[in-house]
């Protein structure tokens, strides 16, 4: 059974989404909406990875060695100013896109191995990953007229 | 003779649930002047709160004289505010601006209209010269003019030159209530009306301190409570307003914690079977979510969050509960805090939850902070669009579109109006190049004022400033341009209850001083904004024309004008909007039949995620088939983004006193008032100030991760671990050379509500210590509200003496 491999991507998705969370609030404190709500949903991510940690460990015991190109890295670190905020936005779209897929492939399975824990806990958090997208979504649209048609 | 300083409120005329609020004039005529001096009584309305007060203007000799209330007006039935009594002297203060001023280096130097509207029109078309030009310019006005005045500044910005980079200070204290309404009943529009006091059975004041910023709606409420079957009162306030002291039930809570309260006792009133469940059917969705979130409230942890006693909790959720006409009214405490939306969403629940909508006594106000607020919202000024219409609705666009004859994408609709504190964020980064201020004073007004001083007085950034007075924002401008005021222009506005008002001309406008409608339509004819067949843009030359053009943009919509003319406005009451042909002299209550504003080819927005403002989408709106019925919204307590630490461990909280308004630009020139609240304080509970070792009258340095100020204390009824400093105080009458930190905004966080984008005033962490011995000599805090002392300090009381001696009676 390879649930396990998916329980660990998801589960290394959310640490990495949350540590990225944390960059971008860190690096764009200046707009302290970025700031606030990139902590906030940084710890809605740590939730997340703390919920997962326990069916991680009862599925390892089942699963085979993890197949090859099972993690990818997308994000890199954070950049500066108008268009640089949009991009670190985008990547945190795109880490929230991972993590909300994930929940609908782990939830798939959770129905497979009728384990009803597994699909409480990804139907109380991958809504929770849709706001992160909407939110993210709603910002970069309110933000992009003025970073790539104005400013100088 | 009445002394309305030493006694705001006046004489009670208490009545019973029911019946019509007794008539009460108030007057104030200065220089012992009576009836008989006054030359002719002009009709307008109270622009210094903003409950809508009418009242007429006392002219004699060319020049206003006094001020008395208008009997027949619903919305006041007489009486004045102090302020209103008052605060019209500034008007004939020396310190006017009369004429235009422009730039020369570090100093501002006179000029004539044609210089500085030449400078502005000048760099406005350079600016606007290429792709993007739109994007370089942000207009922050204000709730403070008239209805013509932001509809024509809507008109020039969203379709003249389509930026939606325009908001008024409204979002300092309104946005919420907007944002709140939306959310919950599908458009803006209060409710409820100001006679529902007349008939309610019980007072909830959410973060309200009504005796102070709105005292003819206090009175309304004493004189409920002085007569036959009071209404009963519960406070939320971590102050001893006089709201606290009146009430039955006062909840202290620590600031920040609303929505932990409204949780609990939505939880209680719920679990107690106190809610009506054939409205929730009938009327409204997301009740089963809105008690997953609220079941985790239980009061003891409610007592844990908020520090108030459980018991209190579970007392006030009987007394709500068990209401049968229920009023709530929200303000600051709510608006200016932590989860602002969510906690105001949760006074609109508990009324939704038990069907108290749309009734007599059956109200909500949720309440505007300034007397024209509601009006800027109408309009589209501020971050919301004409009519209140939804900017992601493209028939809405269309319909804006074919009103003013441009092409559909000349309005900027691809995302909401740029909030307040982004605008002035653009202007920092340089993207926004040219600020426009109308009739307010953000240098201090703002949070975080080092910050915004930096902003206002970057070199790249052209400011203009429209305004009476050199205020501390216009002494940072470009181009400062002279405007008419209150009395010395006509126009109309909208109390909080929908009450429409007209304001006439009295006097003319000092010097070359104009009004600020004129100054906007100066603008556009010289800027020659041209409509799609290359007609003028904007054709009207006076503020009916404006108002006329105002009713067509508002037809249809909820705020509907169509009925009213200025004509009907003059000689009797104001009206309430609606006001159609079905409704000829306005709509008392909305929502009467339990039908909302949710349907989504009508409502204002497709709604949001209230913990984060993420916008749902049109097809996941309709997907919920509101079909009229009013949403519940419920999110999770979660804490300010900023708390008390080892080096900040106090909570500040900024607010008002009934003697000033705003940044004091007029009330601070009325003699009067300024002598009632003179100078900053800082106010401390008496444990907080005995452990620090300061006593009454001490001179306090409070500072914050922004800066500092410093202050004398009043040692007050404030809850334990809070301070207070009323955010009035500027610098513009201290001697420039010589100014000391004293505005409660050198300490606020820049931080905002998620969904409305209304500031956190109210949640700052500060340090506080004793800089010198006040040697007995009490703080300038008055006596009078929420600043009271203690029973026994043995300060002396605020009075107002001969020259506030106004009357007050029966006419």
């Amino acid at each position: 059974m390879h649930l396990a491999h998916y329980l660990g991507l998801l589960h290394r998705a959310q640490v990495n989404l949350a540590d990225a969370f944390r960059q971008v609030a860190d690096a764009h404190a200046e707009e302290p909406d970025i700031q606030h709500l990139c902590q906030q949903q940084a710890q809605r991510c740590d939730a997340h990875a703390e919920q997962l940690q326990p069916f991680a460990v009862r599925y390892s015991e089942d699963a085979p060695d993890e197949p090859d190109r099972l993690h990818s890295q997308l994000f890199t670190g954070t950049r500066t100013g108008g268009i640089g905020l949009l991009r670190d936005l985008q990547d945190l779209y795109l880490m929230a896109a991972e993590c909300d897929i994930a929940w609908t492939v782990v939830g798939q399975a959770a129905y497979g191995v009728r384990d009803e824990d597994l699909l409480a806990v990804v139907q109380r958090c991958e809504g929770e990953t849709a706001i992160q997208l909407k939110w993210l979504r709603t910002r970069m649209k309110a933000a992009a007229p003025q970073a790539l048609v104005v400013a100088d | 003779m009445v002394d309305r300083i030493a006694d705001p409120w006046g004489e009670r005329t208490p009545y019973g649930p029911g019946q019509e609020w007794p008539v009460r004039v108030d007057r104030y005529l200065a220089d012992g002047r009576t009836d008989a001096d006054v030359d002719r009584w002009v009709q307008s309305a109270s622009v210094l709160h903003s409950n809508g007060d009418a009242l007429d203007i006392a002219v004699a000799d060319g020049r206003i004289v006094g001020v008395r209330g208008r009997a027949v007006d619903r919305v006041n039935r007489g009486r004045v505010d102090p302020k209103d009594l008052y605060g019209w002297q500034a008007n004939h203060n020396p310190d006017r601006l009369t004429r235009p001023l422009v730039r020369d280096g570090d100093r501002l130097v006179e000029t004539d209209w044609d210089t500085a509207m030449g400078r502005i029109v000048a760099r406005s078309k350079e600016l606007l010269d290429g792709p993007g030009g739109w994007g370089h310019f942000g207009f922050y006005t204000s709730g403070q003019l008239f209805l013509e005045e932001y509809y024509a500044l809507g008109v020039i910005g969203k379709a003249g030159l389509g930026t939606p980079h325009m908001d008024g200070n409204t979002r300092l204290c309104t946005a919420t209530a907007a944002a709140a309404m939306k959310a919950s009943f599908g458009t803006d529009g209060q409710p409820g009306s100001y006679t529902d006091v007349d008939h309610c059975d019980a007072i909830a004041l959410w973060g309200h301190n009504v005796a102070e910023t709105q005292t003819v709606l206090w009175m309304r409420m004493l004189d409920r409570r002085h007569g036959p079957n009071p209404p009963a009162m519960v406070a939320v306030d971590p102050r001893a307003t006089p709201v606290a002291r009146e009430a039955d039930l006062h909840l202290a809570v620590r600031n920040g914690t609303n929505v932990a309260l409204m949780n609990g006792l939505l939880r209680e009133i719920i679990r107690r079977g106190w809610y009506d469940r054939d409205y929730v059917d009938a009327h409204t969705l997301g009740f089963e979510e809105m008690c997953r979130i609220v079941d985790g409230y239980p009061p003891r942890r409610v007592a844990d969050i908020c520090d108030v006693p459980a018991a209190d909790v579970e007392r006030a959720a009987e007394l709500l509960g068990t209401s049968q006409r229920l009023l709530s009214t929200v303000l600051q405490g709510f608006y200016q805090s932590n989860q602002a939306t969510a906690a105001a969403c949760a006074v609109n629940n508990l009324h939704l939850i038990r069907g108290m909508i749309g009734r007599p006594g059956a109200g909500i106000y949720q309440m505007n902070g300034q007397p024209t607020a509601q009006n800027t919202r109408e309009t589209g000024a501020d971050g919301d669009l004409p009519g209140l219409r939804n900017w992601e609705n493209t028939a809405h666009i269309a319909e804006l579109a074919r009103l003013w004859n441009v092409d559909v994408d000349t309005i900027p609709h691809w995302a909401p109006p740029t909030h307040a504190m982004q605008i002035f964020r653009y202007a920092e980064q340089g993207s926004i190049k040219l600020l426009w201020i109308s009739a307010t004073n953000p240098a201090v007004s703002l949070p975080e004022l080092r910050r915004i001083r930096q902003i206002l007085a970057r070199p790249e950034l052209f400011v203009v400033v429209q305004d009476l007075f050199l205020t501390e924002t216009a002494e940072l401008a470009d181009v400062v341009l002279p405007a008419a005021t209150w009395g010395e222009k006509t126009g109309t506005f909208t109390s909080v209850d929908r009450t429409v008002h007209i304001s006439d001309k009295a006097v003319d406008p000092p010097g070359e001083a104009k009004p600020d409608l004129d100054i906007f339509l100066d603008y556009a004819r010289r800027m020659d904004f041209r409509d799609r067949d290359g007609q003028p843009l904007i054709p009207w030359t006076g503020p009916q024309e404006v108002f006329e053009a105002w009713k067509e943009c508002s037809r249809g919509r909820p705020c509907d004008y169509t009925g009213i003319t200025y004509d009907r406005l003059r000689g009797g009451s104001g009206i309430q909007w609606p006001c159609t042909e079905e409704h000829p002299d306005g709509a008392e209550r909305l929502y009467t039949d339990g039908q909302f504003n949710t349907d989504p080819d009508y409502c204002e927005t497709y709604g949001h995620d209230l913990a984060t403002g993420a916008e749902f989408t049109e097809s996941e709106y309709r997907a919920k088939e509101p079909e009229g019925r009013a949403f519940l919204h419920a999110v999770d307590y979660e804490p300010s983004p900023e708390v008390p630490d080892d080096e900040h461990p106090m909570l500040l909280t900024t607010g008002r006193t009934v003697y000033q308004f705003h940044t004091r630009t007029k009330t601070g020139r009325a003699p009067q008032l300024d002598r009632a609240a003179p100078d900053v304080w800082v106010e401390l509970n008496p444990a907080d100030a005995a452990r620090l070792g300061i006593t009454e009258g001490d001179l306090v340095g409070i500072s914050s991760a922004r800066g500092g100020i410093e202050a004398r204390a009043r040692i007050s009824g404030i809850r334990p671990g809070v301070v207070f400093v009323p955010f009035h105080y500027g610098y513009f009458d201290q001697d420039p050379d010589d100014r000391t930190p004293r505005a409660a905004n050198e300490l606020t966080i820049t931080a905002w509500d998620p969904v409305s984008k209304q500031p956190l005033f109210k949640v700052a962490a500060v340090a506080v210590a004793k800089l010198a011995d006040g040697r007995g000599v009490p703080s300038p805090a008055p006596t009078v509200g929420g600043s009271a002392p203690l029973a026994d300090a043995g300060v002396p009381p605020t009075v107002g003496g001969p020259t506030a001696r106004a009357t007050s009676g029966k006419e």
